[in-house]
This record gives C-alpha cells, structure tokens and sequence, in this order.
C-alpha cells in the first residue's frame, strides 16, 4: 500500500466512526438520563451519580405503559394482517393479468400513495363518527381489509420479476389462479410479503398521527406513540422518566430488527432499486 | 419448462380482464371508499360550514377566510422550507454516507447497522429525545458547545432554529435511505470506474460522471418519497413544539400549535387543528385542497423531471 492510500483509508475510517459515534450519541446521552434520580436529570450533569434502575419500574408504575403495549401490538399486528389479505391478490392481479385499463389501476395505486392521508382526513371521520366508531382504533384497522397503496406497490414490483414461464407452466398443468397464487407466486415472493409485512407492522406502531384522531381522549384506549407524547405532560419535570419511557417504547421496535436484520436490508433495497 | 403460449380460455368470463377485475375488487372498493369518495366530498365541505352538528351552504367564505388567514401562509411556507432544505439535506446527507460506507474495506457491518438503528426509533421517541438532547439550557449538545466556548442555540426553542433542529432529526433518521443508497453504489459496475480511470478521470470526475448517472433512478425515487414525506410531515414537529412549549394538556386541546411562533406550523398541522380541535370542518376541507394541490405540484414536477432523466440517459 502506498502512502496516500494509507493516510486516505485512515481518514475514511476516522471520518466514519466520528460519524457513527454521532449517530449513538442521542442514544447514550438518552439511557444515561434515564437511570438518573429525578433531581439529578434537571442539572446539566452527564453522568448519573447513582444508576437508578428503578425509573423503569416506575414508569410502568405511574402510567399505562403496559394497556398501551398491547393497544399498539393489536392495532399493529390486525392491520398488518388484513393489509396482507387484501393486498396479496391485488398486486397479483396487477402483475399477472393481461387487461385493458390496467396502466390506469397503477396510475391509482401510485397517485392513492402519494396522497397525503390528511387530505381526506375530514370525510372519512365523519364516516367513522356516523358508524359510532371513534374513540376506538378500527377506523385505522378496518380500511386495511381494502388494500394498502404502498404494500401493492412494493409487492408488485416484486412480482412482475417473476417469470411468467412458471405461471404459464403451472397453468399449462390446469391450475387455477388460486392455487398458482398459493404453489408458485407466494413462495417465491416470500421475501417481499416479509419485508411488505415488517414496514407495516411498523409504521403501525410508530403511527402517531392515526391514533391522535382516532383514539379518543380515554388513555385506555391510547397506543405506545399517543402515551409518549403525553407523559412529559404529565411528568413535566422528571426527564429521566420521560427518557426510561422513551427507552422502553424503543426496545422492542430494535429487537424485532436484530432478529429479522435480513429481511429488514432486503426489504430497504427492495424499495430503492426496484423503485 | 414449457412456455408455449396456451389458447385464450373460450369463455368471455374466463378471460383475464373478468378474472383480473374478480380479484382486485377488494382494492377497488377500497379507492372508491377512501379514495374517490373523500376527495369529492372534500370539494363539497369546502364550501360549506360545518361543525358535526350543522351544516350549511357559505360558498367561497372558507376560501376567503383561508386565503386571508395569515397561519395558511405560515403554515404553507414551513411545508415548503421542508421540501426546499430538509429534503435535500437528506438526501445529500445519505448519499456521503453510503459514499463512505461504501469505500470502508473493514468494519463496515458494524457501522451499517449503527447508521440504520435510528431510522427504526419510533417517531415520538426520537423527537421527545432530540428535544431533550437540545435543550438549552441543560442539554448535552449545548453543553458540548459550551466547552467549545460556543454558546450554543436555543433549538426547539427559537424560531429561527426549530426547523433545523428537526433537519439534525431528519439526518439522524436517515439510515433508510443510507441504506437504499448504497445498494445502489455498490450496484454500479466496477469496470465503469477503471474505463473511467484509464480516461484520466479523478475521483470527482468519476462520482459526476459514472456514480451520479447510474444511481440518479434511485435518487430521484429517494427524492419523490422524500418529499412525499415532507408534504405530510406531521409528528415531529407536533411532538417538538408540545414537548419544548411544555404543553401541559393531556389531548392538546389548549395546546397553540406551532410553538414557537408558529415555526413548526405546518400545513397538515393546521389543518388537522382546524378540523379536529377547532372542528371547523369546511374551512380545515379548504386546506386540505390547498395540501393536495401542493403534493400534487411537487410530484408531478419531479415525475416529469425524472421523465427527462430517463430519456436523457
């Protein structure tokens, strides 16, 4: 290696682990905060005087973490089902049927995307009012059921790199759409049905907006995003509980990742290169 | 494998348009129901007042009210310096970083996922964070600053800093496109580089040359979800402004959005406050058409742009 190349790989390396340290800040600074003591997070100290381990506990003592948990988990894993349901064979058909108008349906699917979901907001609560819905989370799960614009996206770009050859060979062998679905096109889409199912479950539960309109006032009823919003309200001078909380609501999201870690970069790429 | 081309089904219901039309109508009951159905009747409560118990026919006044409402223009304006400066911060950002990344030889495992984990923070908590981090007074990066003999900002708690504070939040939460990003750098052919390097190109000339061209399809995507994004950027900035105006109401109903000054108003925001805690209904419809015109503008600028790229390469 000659020189210059050695001072360039160096300055690579320094450059990225300053960066990577950047990015692990906000995280340290977050955990250290909450194992302080309530009066020590409100000075300017960085490091905690004793570890409090016990602002976890409290957290779950002194709010509703735990009702929110499963609010979340439910919202999360029904609509992500229903989006599957419904989703699947519509991305099927736009991919795999020869017909008239079907430019047309991917122009909506693209345009229904780009949307933003605001802009529709007020009709469809007062649907949702007029079905004495509100002040529950089903306005956010029900519409599920319909098909999701992003997740027939993704999965038919997907599913057109799928030769035809083995769609046409199976037909060839007098199988019907159902079963072709079911025998040929779901197995070999199974990396983006995974990484189609991950994205939703997971804006589900980083979805603030949703259940800010829906969920009504009673905390019973409240998702994890809703109660965190809230809890420095509530607890406005204690940082270090607002921070073990923060923590807490974070956890699980980075498990789920550590063990699904493939699917997640295939799912990432999937979007961009495809796109 | 056999690929011969079978003889289109006798029946006219066995064709492929009646099949296709059977299985996507799940789907197109769902455009009619959330789709086509809201946007019209949006247009017709534009010009209606409407407060869930009463309706009645006011014409244009809600346009008029709107378009004389100095918070629409606000509002309006912060959506646009998202678009204009947090989405190409973002994405300048990214592509350094998946730039770097891509040139690392070791430790870039390690790194990736490290630059890829905040992207999963969920939005409440990674703004509820930042506006702690960024406190001014107590908060470490101040602190740092301070030690540095800067005085730092005041954040989330100055007009003029709020929104690049949550531009520093954007570039945290940027591992999703850091990610897309280098998929697609190191996608591009090795021998592009050494053609290029024969001809005397240097580093710069190459990233202009063979790096931009190849990945410019992934970019422009990266710019159209980004700025998607951006015309609904909501969260953050409602969470940073009740959590640093220290909102101390549970549903934020007295809650004065926008905090401070109204500098993390956006158009979204408004509306929904407009609709939902003032429940004005017609008049949040009215914003609601000015949102979708100004998300329809700006993708169909960039779809045309990336039409010319497309046929420029």
């Amino acid at each position: 290696m000659t020189r210059r190349r050695t001072l360039m790989w160096i300055a690579q390396h320094a450059l990225a682990i300053a960066l990577a340290l950047m990015f692990l800040g906000p995280v340290v600074f977050v955990a250290l905060t909450a194992l302080m003591t309530d009066e020590q997070a409100l000075t300017s100290e960085l490091w905690p005087r004793q570890w409090n381990w016990a602002n976890f506990a409290d957290v779950f003592a002194r709010s509703e973490l735990l009702t929110w948990t499963v609010n979340t988990f439910l919202y999360a894993s029904l609509a992500t089902l229903f989006m599957l349901v419904s989703s699947v064979p519509a991305a099927y058909a736009l991919a795999r049927f020869r017909f008239r108008g079907r430019r047309a349906a991917f122009l909506v699917v693209i345009s229904a995307m780009m949307l933003p979901p605001q802009v529709v907001a007020v009709p469809i609560y007062l649907v949702w009012a007029r079905l004495d819905l509100t002040d529950s989370l089903w306005p956010l799960i029900l519409p599920m059921l319909f098909g999701d614009a992003f997740s027939i996206f993704l999965l038919r770009q997907f599913l057109i790199t799928i030769p035809r050859d083995y769609t046409d060979a199976a037909r060839v062998d007098g199988c019907s759409d159902v079963r072709i679905l079911f025998t040929v096109i779901l197995p070999m889409a199974r990396p983006a049905i995974a990484a189609v199912a991950l994205f939703s479950f997971f804006y589900c539960w980083n979805d603030y907006y949703g259940p800010l309109l829906y969920a009504g006032v009673d905390q019973e009823g409240w998702t994890l995003s809703l109660g965190l919003a809230t809890f420095k309200a509530f607890h406005s001078v204690q940082w270090n509980l607002t921070m073990a909380a923060t923590l807490l609501v974070t956890a699980p999201v980075i498990i789920v990742f550590l063990f699904a870690q493939r699917v997640f970069i295939e799912g990432v790429t999937l979007t961009g290169v495809k796109g | 494998m056999v690929s011969t081309r079978i003889a289109p089904p006798p029946r006219w219901w066995r064709g492929e348009g009646a099949r296709a039309l059977l299985w996507l109508s799940p789907w197109l009951v769902g455009v009619a129901l959330f789709f086509v159905y809201p946007l019209l009747s949006t247009v017709y409560f534009s010009f209606h007042r409407y407060d869930l118990f009463t309706l009645e026919f006011i014409g244009l006044d809600n346009y008029r009210y709107a378009f004389s409402d100095p918070r629409v223009l606000q509002s309006a304006l912060n959506t646009l310096w998202l678009v204009v400066f947090m989405v190409p911060a973002q994405v300048v950002f990214a592509l350094g970083v998946a730039q770097l990344l891509a040139k690392l030889k070791s430790g870039g495992g390690v790194l990736r996922t490290i630059f890829y984990l905040p992207s999963l923070v969920p939005m409440v908590a990674g703004t509820v964070a930042f506006v702690y981090l960024l406190n001014p007074a107590t908060g470490p990066v101040n602190q740092a600053l301070a030690r540095l003999g800067i005085t730092g900002p005041d954040w989330f708690g100055s007009a003029a800093w709020a929104k690049p504070s949550l531009t520093l939040l954007a570039l945290w939460g940027a591992g999703n496109t850091i990610m897309i990003f280098l998929a697609a750098l190191l996608d591009v052919p090795r021998h592009l580089y050494e053609a290029a390097a024969i001809d005397g190109a240097g580093a710069w000339r190459q990233f202009r040359s063979v790096t931009l061209p190849v990945i410019s399809p992934v970019l422009m995507f990266s710019a159209v979800t980004g700025v998607i994004y951006a015309v609904q950027y909501f969260t953050q900035a409602m969470i940073a402004s009740r959590v640093a105006s220290g909102a101390t109401d549970s549903a934020g109903t007295t809650f004065t959005p926008g905090y401070p000054d109204g500098s993390l108003l956006t158009l979204p925001q408004h509306l929904f406050h407009t609709g939902f805690r003032d429940w004005s209904m017609g008049l949040a419809c009215v914003h609601a058409l000015l949102l979708f015109v100004v998300a329809m503008g700006f993708t169909l600028v960039l779809l045309r742009q990336f039409g010319r790229a497309e046929a420029a390469s």
